[in-house]
């Protein structure tokens, strides 16, 4: 029972990075029906932005904890979301209206070439930080063994779903809102009466990236090791919370972020460590033969 | 400014600029370089004994502001059809880094470090890749100067152009093929030759090259079968190398069986492999098809560096049997009564003597992938994949039964992986999961994609383009990544069909075929 309490924990903090790297996948795909491959790349950006961020802080002599993350957050959002923007800029809107194979390929051309960009930049060694926060509540205990919630953890709870509200807020009740969910269901039409489609999809992106920019914070304040390579896994399982959820719906990917974290704690937690990303890779699969739609996604009718 | 009207008034009808708006858009993109560089340029992060050190680059971000600001001012300016102040700042900022970054071959070592201090970049690359976008830059300079009011190429003149290049290297692909192969054959045959001139010297690593750049090539045949011909998106095709390379290591390890007996098997287990893994998941739409195949890679290399007992996980399996001469070895000293390579020729014994046996093992396996794939065209199978490519409904609505013939071709792509992974096995005599990740199933993605969907000749320029240069040019291997990440971003922008991807339709009415000559539209469309 404390065994499950302490997964449980564990899997829902790890669900929340999931979730918020899910939405810009999620959207992205809305609103121009291609998978973004290299927002996993993003993510990996932006948490080696925040660790950049925290060490030229630290320098200045920042170190006050609240006002130190304040500030690394706001500097990992905005520059984040300037690779989000360049990247839709730069490698997706040229392809406007060609085949989805050619969109992914560019994809997966630009996660390659961002995955080297920072290796060559800042070198391919694992980079460890020292953590910031400490201790933490303990909630139940027998024995030896405690169920221990960090107050790290309770910051990346409160942090998501502060988030995901003004995340949800922004698409239901703001013009840009709007906007984005009239280039959703059709393009052509939106851009008729008069919303600017470009300047929309760039926003998207920009959005995606910064909740992914968060995402990338929270993984390095969790995890504390950060290395270029984390965004093609940590992609490919946020890929596949956004499909399970149901590809193009937001709370979908919520769901389907907090799902996967979930079953990959509790699968780490009970079977063997080694094969967490065979699990995650399964349910993509299995999601897609049995329930392409995912969980709460509508059907996507193919017309001649 | 005024210099340029005057030479360009006559030619062009040049707009007056529109001084705020240029320089607005020009400091917009130099704000996002800044934006960019501000991050992951200005500062690295260094490990240090006892933890992380920040080291600044502060000149880098200012030469990436900078560049970006007079590298966008030029674009609008070629745009607006002012060409000449392009011309007289791109040439000689261009000629000034060139002259820089070749001056220690002119003067001193101390006084050529003192010019390389006032170099934008620390690395040498970059600086390369600034002076050569300068003289691009000048080059359409002077292209626009002299094809004044022509400067408006559209899209679809590019296209054409693109096309009829690409047309043209596929004419030349007669007899640039043949020559292509016997240069592949003639050239082992050079190592026993004393030192000819012009000719380079065939020693071990040109030859290890040659290997290497032939496995490509018979890997992107096979994976061209899936993605070029099928239109697949095969994002995990590595796995069916694994598999196929683990097949021989296993059955050669355990079994003592020869390379002989295995490749059949490691051909089969692969096709299996394939059969397995797509039939659940070919009816998949194209890019959930890709990102699907990509989990199964990946879950094929977790599961090798995981399963110690069969796989021996992480270690991977070394010792692999050497292949034989159709069971000749090639050893210097065999044990008792075996018959080796040269005493059974009369030869003295040459370690070369392998290297080139494998050379042409390598080539006479892809050449076998090659005709098979272009016989394989012409037989309804090969004509059913090329039509489901093209569109799947319609082919249903035709009785074609699309999963399996997906399948087939899914399946023979995966069976020469196989090969390939069988003769990588035995080349290395040592395998661990290591040489088995995405970026592998990437780099012959890359090779496909280069090449032209389809194309044979343009795998084989693609591989030796990517595979070869970057084994000779050691200091680019760093970027090679990043260069190949980068190629497939401006192929797809440039030319969606791929590099030298040219269709000639397979069947033409003879009156049309006139009109329609260079489109490359098929003659069905254009038949009513």
């Amino acid at each position: 029972m404390e065994y499950f309490v302490q997964q449980l924990i564990n899997g829902v903090t790890l669900g929340a990075i999931y979730g918020l790297i899910a939405i810009g996948y999620t959207m992205v795909y809305g609103i121009i029906g291609m998978i973004n491959f290299a927002h996993g790349e993003i993510f990996m950006i932006s948490s080696f932005i925040a660790l950049i961020a925290l060490m030229v802080l630290g320098l200045f002599g920042i170190t006050w904890v609240p006002l130190a993350l304040l500030i690394t957050m706001i500097a990992t959002m905005v520059l984040t979301s300037i690779y989000g923007w360049t990247l839709e800029r730069v490698a997706y809107r040229p392809l406007r209206g060609s085949p989805r194979l050619a969109a992914l390929i560019t994809a997966i051309g630009m996660s390659i070439f961002l995955q080297n960009y920072v290796q060559l930049l800042q070198g391919a060694r694992v980079k460890p930080m020292q953590p910031l926060f400490t201790g933490g509540i303990e909630i139940m205990r027998r024995g030896d063994f405690t169920v221990l919630v960090s107050y790290l953890q309770i910051f990346i709870w409160v942090l998501t779903v502060a988030l995901m509200v003004a995340f949800t807020l922004v698409i239901t009740r703001t013009a840009l809102g709007r906007a984005q969910r009239a280039c959703e269901q059709d393009r052509g039409m939106a851009g008729l009466i008069g919303i600017n489609v470009d300047r929309t999809i760039s926003l998207t992106f920009v959005m995606g990236a910064s909740l992914g920019s968060v995402a990338g914070l929270i993984f390095l304040l969790n995890y504390g090791v950060i290395d270029f390579y984390i965004g093609f896994l940590a992609g490919m399982k946020a890929f596949t919370a956004a499909v399970l959820g149901g590809i193009g719906s937001l709370p979908g990917a919520m769901l389907g972020g907090l799902l996967i974290g979930l079953i990959e704690a509790f699968w780490s937690g009970y079977f063997t460590v080694e094969y967490k990303d065979v699990a995650a890779f399964s349910i993509l699969v299995l999601v897609l033969i049995f329930r392409p739609t995912g969980l709460l996604g509508k059907p996507d009718i193919e017309k001649v | 400014m005024t210099a340029a009207n005057d030479v360009s008034a006559g030619r062009v009808t040049a707009k007056p600029l529109d001084y705020p708006a240029v320089v607005k858009e020009c400091g917009l993109t130099a704000l996002v370089m800044f934006g960019l560089a501000a991050g992951m340029v200005a500062f690295r992060i260094r490990d240090v004994p006892g933890g992380l050190e920040i080291a600044t680059r502060f000149g880098s971000v200012v030469a990436i502001t900078v560049i970006g600001f007079f590298g966008r001012l030029a674009m609008v300016l070629l745009r607006e059809g002012r060409p000449f102040p392009v011309l007289v700042t791109a040439l000689p900022f261009a000629v000034v880094m060139l002259a820089a970054l070749s001056a220690s071959r002119f003067v001193e070592p101390e006084t050529a470090a003192l010019v390389e201090g006032y170099l934008p970049f620390g690395d040498v690359v970059v600086n390369w890749i600034i002076t050569i976008v300068a003289f691009v830059l000048a080059g359409r300079a002077v292209w626009a100067l002299r094809h004044t009011g022509a400067s408006a190429r559209t899209v679809s003149d590019r296209e054409e152009a693109m096309d009829a290049f690409a047309a043209r290297i596929q004419r030349m692909a007669r007899f640039l093929g043949p020559v292509l192969l016997a240069s592949a054959i003639v050239l082992p045959l050079l190592a026993f030759a004393p030192n000819l001139p012009f000719l380079p010297k065939v020693d071990r690593r040109l030859l290890d090259i040659g290997i290497l750049v032939l496995t490509y090539v018979m890997l992107g045949w096979g994976l061209n079968i899936v993605v070029g011909l099928a239109g697949l998106l095969d994002l995990g095709y590595v796995a069916f190398y694994a598999v196929g390379a683990y097949s021989y290591a296993l059955l050669a390890t355990h079994y003592d069986l020869s390379f002989w007996v295995c490749l059949p098997f490691a051909g089969l287990m692969a096709a299996t492999a394939g059969i397995i893994l797509g039939f659940p998941v070919l009816r998949l739409r194209g890019d959930y098809l890709a990102i699907v195949t990509l989990g199964f890679g990946e879950m094929i290399r977790i599961i090798l560096l995981n399963w110690y007992d069969f796989t021996n996980g992480p270690d991977g399996i070394s010792g692999i049997a050497r292949p034989s001469f159709f069971g000749l070895p090639f050893l210097r000293k065999p044990p008792e009564g075996v018959e080796t390579f040269h005493s059974f020729f009369g030869l003295t014994y040459a370690p070369i003597d392998r290297i080139i046996f494998l050379y042409y093992l390598i080539l006479t396996m892809a050449l076998i992938t090659n005709v098979f794939t272009l016989r394989i065209r012409k037989l309804p199978v090969g004509r059913a994949w090329e039509a489901l490519r093209e569109d799947e409904i319609a082919c249903r609505s035709l009785g074609i039964n699309p999963r399996n013939t997906k399948l087939t071709a899914f399946s023979i792509g995966a069976m020469f992986s196989g090969f390939a992974g069988s003769f990588f096995a035995t080349r290395q005599g040592f395998i661990s999961p290591e040489s088995f990740t995405f970026i592998e199933s990437a780099v012959i993605l890359a090779i496909v994609v280069l090449g032209g969907f389809g194309s044979q000749i343009g795998v084989v320029l693609a591989a030796i383009i990517l595979i070869g240069l970057p084994e000779f040019f050691r200091e680019l291997q760093q970027y090679r990544m990043l260069a190949f990440g980068a190629a497939m971003v401006l192929i797809m922008i440039w030319r969606p069909a791929g590099l030298l991807a040219h269709r000639e339709p397979t069947i033409r009415l003879p009156e049309i075929a006139k009109g329609k000559s260079r489109s490359g539209g098929d003659a069905a469309e254009a038949a009513p």
